[in-house]
């Protein structure tokens, strides 16, 4: 049946992606294209374009991509539904131990030690996203002369604005976003 | 660990917010949720939030859901992890449904391409501002053993292409480690 498959190969997405959500793109397509044979992998490289464009995580919007395209609103449901089971009874697991245990000094301890390299982490997603902002690129293929202005530009004002007055990070990401294709269609670069 | 049920509509609401806007991977949300969560409402504390992007990276499914799954659980037990998760998956379920019908125009129109691009300049300087407050606070901390595996792990991930799993993983074993050492000196009870 199915549904039924859906749920299972989703299940399995949700259960196997360790580490985010690129690493979810080729167990997606080895479930949905590979074994069970739902989308052409032509209708796939459609579905990760999408799915880059748009908010959210990526194997929830492939869920839903999937879900829809195959079986419709029942298939969008039982898709993410599958996806994200794992998530949840690991994560409850986790997060009751976690606040069961982490005013422990010995715990305090240990997690300090994790909180700096969650610091690194973050830091890291941020500058692939400046990189290709600026440049288009991955830093490994940065060329300094194809530096985007308006770009730049933005990304100094952005972050002017937030270190100087409270404004929140939405209105922030929205902003940058129109003021700049603004700036492109009166360039007449759109 | 109180629970408090007057505030799952905020959660629902705050989870929803960030998921509709959150384009970029899963450590843009936990930027998002850090000046959400933190700074605005000032439910989590920093540390908290820190502990709770390691566990959501180290655990199976995607990151936007399984953080709110913990910070759920945090304010209100099983039914705010719900409630959370439901405003995580909204937004995304929604906007594919719809594109879904008429991806190609979605996929080719030339205004949606620039706002994605620039986009990322407003996005790169929000995590940029998340973490000049994080690294800060570490920097505070005038551990060194704190700071070189900060920067360690920064070059690791971002110019070397380690994994984030391996590096919190490395980072949990040098935690053990410093734990056995302390308690070796007696300072932990």
């Amino acid at each position: 049946m199915l549904l039924l498959k859906l749920f299972f190969a989703f299940i399995q997405v949700g259960l196997f992606s360790v580490g985010g959500g690129y690493a979810a793109i080729p167990l997606i397509q080895e479930q949905i294209v590979n074994i069970y044979g739902l989308m052409t992998l032509e209708e796939f490289s459609d579905l990760i374009t999408v799915a880059e464009m748009t908010p959210g995580p990526i194997s929830i919007n492939s869920a839903t991509f999937v879900g829809m395209r195959i079986a419709g609103i029942p298939g969008v449901l039982i898709c993410t539904i599958g996806c994200i089971i794992p998530s949840f009874c690991i994560c409850l697991i986790l997060a009751h131990f976690y606040y069961k245990y982490r005013t422990v000094s010995g715990v305090q301890v240990v997690l300090g030690a994790m909180r700096p390299a969650v610091v690194a982490l973050i830091a890291s997603a941020g500058a692939s996203i400046l990189m290709l902002g600026l440049f288009q690129a991955e830093i490994q293929d940065v060329v300094l002369g194809n530096i985007r202005v308006v770009e730049l530009g933005i990304f100094a004002a952005a972050l002017f604005i937030l270190r100087k007055f409270k404004v929140s990070a939405i209105a922030i990401i929205l902003g940058s976003g129109v003021t700049g294709t603004v700036i492109y269609a009166l360039m007449g670069a759109i | 660990m109180k629970k408090d049920y007057s505030k799952l509509w905020t959660l629902f609401k705050s989870m929803f917010v960030l998921s509709a806007f959150t384009f970029g991977g899963g450590f843009v949300i936990v930027s998002l949720m850090k000046k959400k969560f933190v700074e605005e409402l000032k439910w989590l504390e920093e540390d908290e939030m820190l502990d709770v992007t390691a566990i959501t990276q180290s655990s199976p499914g995607p990151l936007p859901v399984n953080a709110s799954v913990i910070i759920g659980y945090r304010m209100a037990g099983v039914v705010g992890s719900l409630t959370a998760i439901l405003g995580t998956i909204l937004p995304p379920m929604i906007i594919i449904s719809v594109i879904s019908l008429f991806y190609e125009q979605f996929r080719t129109n030339p205004y949606i391409a620039t706002a994605l691009q620039v986009m990322r300049a407003g996005v790169a300087a929000v995590i940029f501002d998340v973490v000049i407050n994080l690294a800060g606070n570490v920097l505070k901390t005038k551990r060194m053993l704190y700071i070189i595996m900060m920067i360690t792990a920064f070059i690791a991930t971002y110019l070397l292409d380690v994994s984030a799993m391996i590096v919190i993983l490395t980072c949990l074993g040098i935690g053990l480690i410093d734990l056995a050492l302390t308690l070796k000196k007696g300072r932990v009870a």
